[in-house]
């Protein structure tokens, strides 16, 4: 694959940045550096002079990034992409991944586009991850939270755990409201009882 | 009542009030718009879901709108500035070396002072100072460039200006790496009450009444859609009159700190409502009159005037003609919408959509469409006069 491209990627979150770098490697280019916030990004960007920085959409260092694409004296001024909608497939898929791209002006599309479709694959895979893990972990606390709501019934009623849970889903039917809503009120009403 | 739902982009700013107010005082759902506030990570990141079509309206740094109908930083569509939303509000800090140092030198920290504080400034530091704002495209930063360039001692080589995302300003100013920050509220309380930095001028001492943030929208979508922009400016006319009455402060703070919009505690919030600034941390509180102002003095008016003086400072930065940058930055702030929208429900408006910037050292009565309204002060702190030089409102 025809390289040469100096890849510059921001990206705090260390994990996440090394599977980028590890997705840019496998497909051929090797000059890949990684910083992890604004105060390392204007020196690196002096020093490196990229091709293309590649930075979370969310990532609210990008103003600094963007500052410095018009203020550096470097010859290259990498400016934003994707905003211009001169590929509108290619800036859908970046947006839903959550990938911004600042590219130097003037290199070829067909040289750029590569690089950022893997990025945009590995950033997709990244989204879908967190996203699966958050779940997860709200559907682990709401358990918790149902549970300790259960109890409280059960205790204070002398019911069992189906009657609990059920009279917990009436009430939340009800009041058009969610079980763990309810549990939830249960709970903190307790909590501030005791 | 059918409602249309309507998405306005914001950064979690005290200057993001009148968008907020609008939602939760019901201001918005009055109109029939079911607003929806959609929290943004950076202007840059504002900016392109406004380009995208992700949101409809957007809170604004008044410079960015003219920046972008230039094509600055990409090919962008026309963005217009439907209306101001807020006047000043920032604040200018040092870092607590300097501030050290400048103190030692004899300045001592009135807070309006801002000749004294840049002499202080460059007589005591050798190194270029390294000043953080938060956006290439912001009033915080023609503020201070207009203001240290008037020191005799100014040289553009004693500056570094530089981009920091304004909740890591005072982090940025304790490390060592800022010497000196503009940023807006709360971050400039913060920088102070818990990274040692100083706040040594308001933004308006430097300018009176600098035009801090706008209301955008897109030129083509504005033109398409001119009921739900009607109904916009109207709403947030409402907020920003109600933001502007002296006893709905408590009120104010006690609604933004609960927002969960702004996410902040109410001891962030109140300095910049009441303008009673702690200027470093243990200092007693220092009054500022118009710190920041939602409504007073035709404050929402988009002045063509304002959007000029913008585009000098941007034609100037970039090489641009100035008649050229001018021109699109008159067309970019629409006092001409302003007053279509605004004067059916009986807002006063000004005979002129331009005045000389600069001219009222204190509240004028000028001429406006109902006999007479009060507009200033608006000077510059080197007494300078902005004059476009063509039909304008001068203060009487």
């Amino acid at each position: 694959m025809q390289t040469e491209l100096k890849i510059l990627v921001v990206e705090p979150e260390p994990a996440k940045a090394r599977e980028i770098i590890d997705a840019l490697m496998d497909g051929g280019w090797s000059d890949v550096t990684v910083i992890g916030s604004a105060e390392a990004l204007v020196t690196t960007l002096k020093k490196q002079d990229p091709d293309i920085v590649l930075i979370d959409l969310a990532n609210p260092d990008r103003d600094t990034l963007e500052h410095l694409s018009f203020v550096s004296n470097a010859k290259s001024r990498p400016v934003a992409m994707f905003v211009d909608h001169t590929d509108e497939a290619m800036t859908q898929a970046a947006i839903s991944a959550g990938l911004s791209a600042y590219v130097v002006n003037g290199l070829q599309m067909d040289r750029i586009k590569p690089v950022l479709e893997t990025a945009i694959a590995r950033f997709r895979m990244f989204e879908k991850m967190q996203s699966e893990l958050d779940a997860a972990k709200r559907a682990l606390s709401d358990r918790k939270t149902i549970d300790r709501a259960k109890g409280l019934l059960m205790q204070a009623r002398k019911i069992s755990e189906d009657e609990a849970y059920n009279l917990l889903r009436k009430t939340a039917m009800g009041q058009g409201r969610k079980v763990i809503e309810v549990a939830t009120a249960l709970v903190t009403a307790a909590d501030l009882l005791q | 009542m059918t409602t249309t739902p309507i998405a306005c982009g914001y950064l979690p700013l005290i200057d993001s009030a009148p968008l907020i107010i609008a939602q939760e005082l019901k201001f918005a759902a009055e109109e029939g718009l079911d607003l929806h506030l959609v929290k943004q990570p950076s202007w840059s990141a504002l900016r392109d879901r406004l380009v995208f079509g992700h949101i409809d309206f957007a809170h604004m740094l008044s410079p960015m709108p003219i920046a972008m109908s230039l094509g600055l930083g990409g090919a962008f569509p026309k963005i217009d500035a439907l209306m101001v939303l807020s006047v000043n509000g920032t604040v200018i800090g040092t870092s607590t070396d300097l501030a050290a140092r400048m103190g030692q030198a004899g300045w001592v920290n009135s807070f309006d002072n801002p000749q004294e504080t840049s002499a202080a400034v460059f007589a005591t530091s050798s190194k270029p100072l390294r000043i953080g704002v938060p956006f290439p495209f912001s009033m915080h930063r023609m503020l201070l460039e207009y203001w240290l360039a008037q020191d005799p001692a100014f040289q553009p080589d004693r500056v570094d200006i530089i981009t920091i995302a304004p909740p890591k300003m005072a982090e940025a100013v304790r490390s060592g790496m800022l010497d000196m920050f503009c940023v807006g509220e709360p971050w400039g309380s913060v920088a102070a009450q818990q990274n040692g930095a100083v706040l040594a001028l308001p933004g308006a001492s430097i300018w009176k009444f600098a035009p801090e943030k706008v209301l955008g929208a897109r030129h083509d979508w504005v033109t398409q859609n001119p009921e739900l922009c009607h109904a916009m400016m109207r709403v947030v006319y409402k907020a920003a009159k109600w933001l502007g009455q002296p006893d709905n402060m408590p009120l104010a703070v006690e609604i933004l700190a609960r927002s969960q919009h702004l996410d902040l505690p109410d001891h962030a919030i109140d300095p910049a409502l009441s303008g009673n600034i702690q200027t470093s941390a243990g200092a007693a509180l220092t009054k500022t009159r118009r710190f920041l102002t939602f409504h007073d003095s035709a404050a929402n008016f988009p002045w063509r005037s304002q959007a000029c003086w913008i585009a000098d400072r941007i034609a100037a930065w970039h090489g641009l003609d100035q008649a050229y940058a001018r021109a699109k930055a008159r067309a970019s702030f629409r006092s001409d919408l302003y007053r279509r929208a605004l004067a059916p429900i009986g807002v006063d408006m000004p005979g002129a959509s331009e005045k000389v910037e600069g001219s009222m050292t204190h509240q004028t009565a000028v001429a406006s469409t109902k006999g007479e309204m009060i507009l200033g002060p608006d000077t510059f702190f080197d007494g300078a006069l902005f004059d476009i030089g063509s039909e304008k409102l001068v203060g009487n």
